[in-house]
């Protein structure tokens, strides 16, 4: 029997698309609409063939498979939990609640994605706004050190290039659009204005913004490779507008500055507001690592990079985040939750992985699991287990299970460690 | 020997794609086994379209097979993945971030 199921969230991406279309024939899935090519697979490929636990490659049942994992973070002093962000928000409390439990340091994939946006955040504050908001008001979008038609193929369409709104009737037509980026991609083809920034000059680049937003005349003729007078119409234009949005990616979190360039931008946007509504929208990669950062800072104060091991919780970020943990070969223990390190950690940091007892929760065999001592094959949110995830504009959306699961949940398994760590 | 250029890493489509089938599938591995650099950099270094390329960081070396990007000189890209991730030094300065961009890199036809 074939059932079409509507409004299908697909947590992928931090767009959390919530317009899905599956189409079930009994309980396998026959088709996919509306996704786009890159989350399309997530749903259209997700086989859910592994059904038993694994204990040093070996299948056991599920509450061997607990008592091995008790017994690795039972023995260790100094446990790393990671992952997180692409679980569902149920899941990642039991994840805090385990790690305040054990002493552990609980660090998520924020940490190689948005931490230096966290820090910012933290140091200048964020002006933001929801995704519906940029949809039905925004007329002028940037997009400085991302790329959404490679890593958010639905943004455009149903947010900020194309789509349609209350106060943008004509889309596309509405809206002035800028991308900042140092090469040229397939989203600034889709651009009004391209601005091609010399590596690791974002932060020059920002502060000569809101020097020139203040109204100061600058003398140099280009700041890092951009002309002073195609900076100076973009400072003219954001001053300008109705509803400036800026969203923010990798460009400026992963390369030289970090933070402070992040910082910087933030400042930016709050200082344009003296002259148009402004805010800022960081990218999120995973379909829930914001919903990481809300668990993390609602339980712990702290949106990632947190230790339990004095007994309550301290943040940390370059000492109990995990690529340095790993790094420096502090973690004795990890228990890795929907989440790859080893196949996206520099190999240094992935390699001390292999040399300690790892436990890992996924629906899928990741690297990871092929180098874990204890490896629990979960369910899937949004597929075969309902849940909360939190888009990248932090809205949380409900996810719904489309098929019935063989597989118990991240939720139920890390409850089953719980109850039995010491 | 070779020159030194500045790597920056980052996703793809195709690298998004090839995850789901899974990350030793022959999609994923030839969507991240490659390097784009710009073609004038390309023809100075002598490195032909397809030819393989050795770089070398401070974080480790590889060779991958060299394409013509939409790069500006100076830059060479490498989707993320484990060619990337050999390239990428575990150093965070103290955020937890490694420098997954603006790498020193150096690069030499094999």
């Amino acid at each position: 029997m074939s059932t079409t199921v509507e409004h299908v969230a697909c947590t992928f991406c931090g767009c959390v698309c919530d317009d899905i279309v599956v189409e079930l024939e009994g309980s396998r899935i026959a088709g996919v609409r509306r996704a786009c090519s890159v989350g399309r697979g997530m749903i259209d490929e997700y086989d859910a063939k592994l059904r038993r636990p694994l204990v040093r490659g070996r299948e056991v049942d599920w509450e061997e498979a607990v008592e091995a994992a008790v017994t690795i973070l039972d023995r260790a002093d100094s446990p790393l939990i990671y992952g997180l962000s692409s679980s569902a928000v149920e899941a990642q409390r039991k994840a805090v609640e385990l790690a305040d439990r054990i002493g552990a340091i609980v660090d998520t994939t924020s940490s190689v994605c948005h931490g230096p946006t966290g820090l910012a955040m933290q140091a200048v504050g964020e002006v933001t706004c929801t995704l519906g908001e940029v949809r039905d008001r925004a007329d002028l979008v940037v997009f400085w050190g991302c790329n959404p038609s490679a890593s958010h193929p639905r943004h455009f369409g149903r947010f900020s290039l194309t789509a349609k709104g209350t106060h943008t009737p004509n889309g596309r037509e509405d809206r002035t659009v800028y991308v900042v980026d140092v090469r040229p991609t397939g989203s600034s083809k889709q651009a009004d204005h391209f601005l091609q920034v010399d590596v690791g000059t974002d932060f020059e680049v920002l502060t000569a913004l809101r020097s020139l937003v203040k109204g100061n005349r600058l003398r140099s003729e280009s700041i890092g490779g951009i002309p002073m007078p195609r900076l100076s119409d973009l400072a003219e234009r954001m001053k300008a507008c109705r509803y400036g949005v800026v969203f923010m990616g990798m460009g400026l979190t992963m390369s030289r500055g970090r933070h402070q360039n992040v910082g910087e931008l933030f400042t930016l946007v709050a200082e344009l507001n003296e002259h148009a509504r402004f805010a800022v929208i960081p990218m999120r990669g995973h379909g829930n690592v914001a919903g990481a950062d809300q668990v993390l800072t609602w339980s712990s104060g702290y949106p990632f990079a947190v230790s339990f091991a004095r007994g309550y919780p301290q943040y940390g970020p370059g000492e109990f985040t995990a690529v340095d943990v790993l790094a420096r070969g502090e973690a004795d223990a990890a228990l890795v939750v929907a989440s790859d390190p080893v196949a996206h950690f520099p190999r240094r940091a992935a390699e001390h992985l292999e040399r300690i007892p790892t436990i890992v929760l996924d629906p899928a065999r990741s690297l990871t699991a092929g180098i874990a001592q204890v490896v629990f094959p979960t369910a899937s949110y949004g597929i075969d287990a309902s849940g909360t995830a939190y888009r990248m504009d932090n809205v949380p959306i409900p996810l719904r299970a489309l098929l019935v699961s063989g597989r118990p949940t991240d939720e139920e398994i890390l409850d089953r460690i719980i109850e039995a760590v010491k | 020997m070779g020159e030194s250029l500045t790597l920056i890493t980052g996703r793809t489509r195709e690298q998004g794609i090839g995850m789901h089938k899974g990350k030793t599938s022959p999609d994923y591995r030839r969507a991240t086994e490659r390097a784009e650099m710009n073609a004038d950099d390309m023809a100075r270094l002598k490195i032909e379209e397809g030819g393989t390329v050795r770089l070398r960081t401070a974080g480790g070396e590889v060779e991958l097979p060299a394409e013509k990007g939409t790069l500006p000189p100076g830059l060479v890209f490498v989707p993320l993945g484990a060619p990337a991730n050999l390239l990428v030094e575990a150093e965070t300065l103290g955020t937890g971030m490694p420098s997954f961009k603006g790498v020193d890199v150096t690069v030499e036809p094999v």
